[in-house]
């Protein structure tokens, strides 16, 4: 008899399977990611869990009789004798097998995804368009990257673990007397008595002595570099500014609908670019730039000044982030009101700062619940952003009143598009 | 019975020279006392993720690649996870050495307990059944499924993940359809297969010379010269196993194709036999684990304590809810072939009249072990029901069988209950609810239009008029298709040979086999 134990083993030996399992299930998982996720809380929404898909599309067919005369054997008769005519229970076993195949693709099939699963088939096919329009072909920078230990180098790079090692190593293995010994033979001495054993000790201590002078504690042999490669890296620099109306017009409802959509080009954004900078602004009828705390929890209230937030985001612009050099994208949340007189100065910061230097530029226009967005009268930000559009500006605009519509929208905005194609209007 | 010998374990833990100890003395009372005859044990200490994967993949430590694995997986880890479905403790692998994974959270009873029931239990149940023994080759099914797994993984490398995949699809589908019913004159040798399996493409490659393309082949021989009759003489028909009959004559398979056809139909036919005898396998394992606890316990080896724990497990495993119990969903396969063995027992030992009128040939013949070594042997679920079941097991368990007839308006009728004009019909009737023969489908391939649209006709014989569903039907069918490349026509005849039903599929595309 043999006791293996296999606990050690390596798991997870389905995961392949699951793998394929997901990859042909892809389409359905992924509706039934994005339905799950329309319901959850802002901070849930990429937590993973439990979706189920309809078991039609992964069915595994096979013959199989149904209806026709049936005949069972059961346990645990109380009451019935021969004979008995027992009346069918509605729609339960028993009943008639005219609708063959009914009701049995139905079922929906469980499972459980894990979080990375979740969130890549949540995100899949979106992306920032046009990006890396400009700065690609010429900003090549060189990165450092680590590539092992050398013999020579800058006397900055030594790595003092590795040659102790090595030198501890030669030691060793040329077998250099200890201090110890040597403090150990010398205090025999001390207290020696006899003659010849001194001569012995004294003469042994001198040996050793000249063996630890002869191999050194460090030898240039020992010394090693942190070697380091340069690599090429291609810079995408991107830099997105969330605008968002948080002036007093703006409702509990609208901003969370705002704040969700902020949350998930959030998620967005720092889950699959490593280097984009995100700016937040906030305004009322003044604009400061905030952290992402402030941004997505901090209370305010105020007027409204759109072109407050435009100046800001374009100062910033200015003075932190050269167009030559970045990607330049922006999303602006807003219930659309605007105080008339500002109209003219935020159309002129659109079109003479801010459009020329974007490579997109979103606009969504949260409205209440209750409204349908087609009955509502168009909103004088609104009016003045499809004027600009019509001029042939690239503005992307779109109007939420639901939470449910705030997944589809975000996706509209930003799914891969072909390289011709450009951002839908 | 004193207590003779030392307690095995005290407590819950366990570790490994304990369960060294537990099947040395399982061992000791299996083949000393029981007679039992098994393969060498090899036992493997699992965990419950671990457990979850060998779920997915049929129980087998190693498996080719499909992705309705996964789904199996992600079905049952999600049942796990809420905590709907417990894990089983033990699976055990019909193979030579038996290798049975126990569960590490077990406890040191609950490892007796398995190691009793699966790694002795199901373990001579495996080396001894007829049918088992007939089918399967487990000295050779491991070394078969590396072969199958590495062999499926070089065609995804060779013809693309999708192309295997769509094979492998339409074999899955075709799976029950898959078997040989009745043994042919060989003998099933896995490893042999394997073997052959690489002569023949060595084979085909260094014989392989583009020149015989060249050589004219002689005139086509005429359409009448084969006669129907002939032509299905050629063709092995009427042909039941049609993953067989498509891996032998398909006409337009790849080579790699027919075989993972082939392995296919070899793993389907390996599990053959554990589907007949699920009553009887887990009967065997129940009644032998009953029977060493007993013993242990009264050789002072387990404790009082340790005692009623196993019981209760025991009993939970035996437990079958009456037919208007919110629990019950069928016959629970461990509490009627244990309540079988067990009354067999007592026919042995402690016949009455009745017994003796109706099991004249074991009652009070007093070897237990005997009969029940020889039932084991020679019986499936449907003839040991069919012998065994006792009027008084009809009576206690107060069975009752119900005819339903969806022709009759007034309702279900109660056909016979536990009285002298009913026991034979319940155990006929039980007896045929494990009858293969009316479980699967009756389809055989019936014939080929060799001289037109090469069309193949398949024929379903409906029994007690159960027709095909009709959406899986199709969708099988297409399977089919897909195989033969050409069309596939499925008609469904009742007894009196009136067609029914007719399907009739064309294949979805050319490019998969081309």
């Amino acid at each position: 008899m043999f006791i293996v134990d296999r606990r050690l083993n390596p798991g997870s030996k389905s995961l392949e399977n699951r793998q394929r399992f997901l990859r042909r299930a892809k389409a359905l998982v992924q509706g039934a990611v994005k339905k799950t996720s329309e319901g959850r809380d802002i901070k849930d929404v990429l937590e993973g869990g439990e979706v189920s898909i309809p078991l039609d599309g992964m069915h595994e067919p096979r013959f199989r009789t149904e209806g026709g005369t049936r005949d069972r054997v059961l346990p645990g008769n109380k009451k019935f004798v021969e004979g008995d005519i027992l009346p069918r229970p509605d729609g339960g076993r028993g009943g008639r097998g005219s609708q063959p195949g009914e009701g049995d693709s139905e079922d929906d099939f469980r499972f459980v995804l894990s979080r990375d699963e979740f969130v890549d088939l949540f995100l899949d096919d979106l992306e920032l368009p046009d990006l890396a329009k400009r700065s690609l072909a010429e900003a090549e920078s060189e990165g450092l990257q680590r590539a092992g230990y050398s013999t020579s180098g800058s006397p900055a790079n030594i790595s003092i673990s590795r040659t102790v090692q090595l030198a501890l190593a030669r030691r060793v293995a040329l077998r250099r007397p200890r201090p110890q010994t040597i403090a150990q033979l010398e205090a025999e001495l001390e207290s020696c008595e006899d003659e010849v054993r001194r001569a012995e000790l004294i003469a042994e201590i001198e040996a050793l002595k000249a063996k630890a002078k002869r191999i050194p504690f460090i030898d240039p042999i020992d010394i090693r570099f942190r070697r380091f490669e340069t690599v090429p890296k291609p810079v995408a620099q991107a830099v997105m500014f969330c605008l968002m109306d948080v002036s007093g017009s703006m409702s509990e409802h609208m901003k969370d609908l705002a704040k969700r959509f902020y949350m998930l080009l959030y998620v967005f954004l720092t889950r699959r670019y490593r280097h984009v900078e995100i700016v937040f602004i906030r305004h009322t009828d003044r604009a400061e730039e905030v952290d992402e705390e402030t941004f997505f929890r901090g209370p305010a209230s105020g007027g409204t000044l759109v072109s407050s937030a435009l100046q800001a985001m374009s100062d910033i612009v200015r003075s932190r982030f050269r167009p030559a050099d970045w990607n330049i994208y922006a999303a602006q949340a807003s219930d659309g009101d605007n105080s008339i007189a500002d109209s003219a100065l935020t159309g002129r910061l659109l079109t003479d700062q801010i459009l020329p230097v974007s490579q997109f530029f979103a606009y969504l226009e949260v409205g209440e619940a209750s409204g349908s967005s087609f009955e509502m009268p168009d909103s004088s930000l609104w009016t003045l952003y499809q004027r600009l559009r019509t001029d042939g500006h690239p503005l992307s605009m779109r109007k939420v009143n639901e939470r449910s519509q705030i997944f589809p929208v975000f996706h509209d905005l930003f799914q891969r598009r072909r390289n011709q194609e450009k951002a839908a209007p | 019975m004193t207590a003779t010998a030392e307690r095995l374990f005290e407590g819950a833990d366990w570790d490994f020279p304990k369960l060294q100890r537990i099947h040395d003395a399982c061992e000791e009372i299996a083949k000393g006392e029981l007679g039992l005859d098994t393969y060498p044990n090899q036992i493997e200490i699992i965990t419950a993720e671990q457990m979850l994967d060998a779920y997915s993949s049929a129980g087998m430590p190693l498996f080719y690649k499909h992705w309705s694995f996964g789904k199996h997986f992600a079905h049952h880890e999600a049942f796990y996870r809420k905590g709907l479905k417990g894990l089983a403790y033990e699976i055990v692998i019909n193979s030579s050495p038996c290798i049975s994974y126990l569960m590490e959270e077990n406890t040191a009873t609950m490892q007796t307990l398995v190691i009793a029931h699966a790694a002795f239990g199901h373990n001579h149940f495996f080396k001894n059944n007829y049918l088992f023994r007939q089918w399967t080759d487990a000295n050779g099914i491991l070394d078969y499924l590396d072969f199958a797994k590495s062999y499926v993984a070089q065609c995804e490398e060779r013809h693309g993940r999708l192309a295997v995949e769509v094979t492998l699809d339409a074999a899955h589908a075709l799976m029950s359809h898959g078997i040989d019913r009745y043994p042919g004159k060989k003998n099933l040798d896995l490893r042999a297969e394997e073997k052959r399996a690489k002569e023949r493409r060595a084979h085909e490659q260094s014989m392989f010379n583009d020149l015989w393309r060249t050589v004219p082949t002689g005139p086509v021989k005429s359409a009448e010269l084969l006669s129907s009759e002939r032509r299905r003489k050629l063709l092995g028909l009427p042909q039941e196993n049609i993953l067989y009959f498509l891996e032998k004559t398909a006409p337009r398979l790849q080579p790699w194709q027919r075989e993972i056809l082939r392995i296919v139909r070899h793993i389907a036919q390996y599990f053959y036999p554990q589907t007949q005898t699920k009553v009887m396998n887990e009967g065997t394992a129940t009644y032998v684990h009953y029977r060493i606890m007993n013993r242990l316990h009264q050789q002072g080896r387990l404790s009082d304590g340790n005692f009623l724990e196993f019981l209760q497990s025991h009993t939970n495993v035996v437990f079958q809810p009456d037919f208007d119990d919110p629990r019950f969903s069928d016959f629970n396969p461990y509490a009627l072939g244990f309540a079988i063995m067990q009354d067999i027992e007592r026919i042995v030992t402690r016949p009455d009249d009745e017994d003796r009128e109706w099991f004249g040939e074991i009652a009070g013949s007093g070897d237990v072990m005997g009969v029940l070594r020889n039932v084991w042997a020679n019986y499936r679920d449907e003839s040991f029901i069919s012998q065994f079941l006792s009027p008084r097991l009809i009576r206690s368990w107060r069975l009752f069988h119900l005819h339903d007839d969806p022709e009759e308006a007034a309702g279900i009728k109660v056909d016979a209950i536990h009285d002298a004009r009913g026991y034979r019909r319940i155990r006929r009737e039980l007896a045929r609810q494990y009858d293969v023969g009316y479980i699967d489908p009756n389809i055989e391939v019936v014939d080929v239009d060799l001289a037109g649209d090469r069309r193949l006709m398949l024929r379903h014989v409906v029994v007690k008029g159960a027709q095909l569903n009709e959406t899986d039907a199709k969708r099988v069918l297409q399977h089919l298709a897909d195989l033969w490349t050409y069309d596939v026509s499925l008609v469904e005849v009742d007894a009196k040979d009136t067609v029914l039903k007719e399907y009739v599929v064309s294949p979805r595309t050319l490019a998969i086999a081309a």
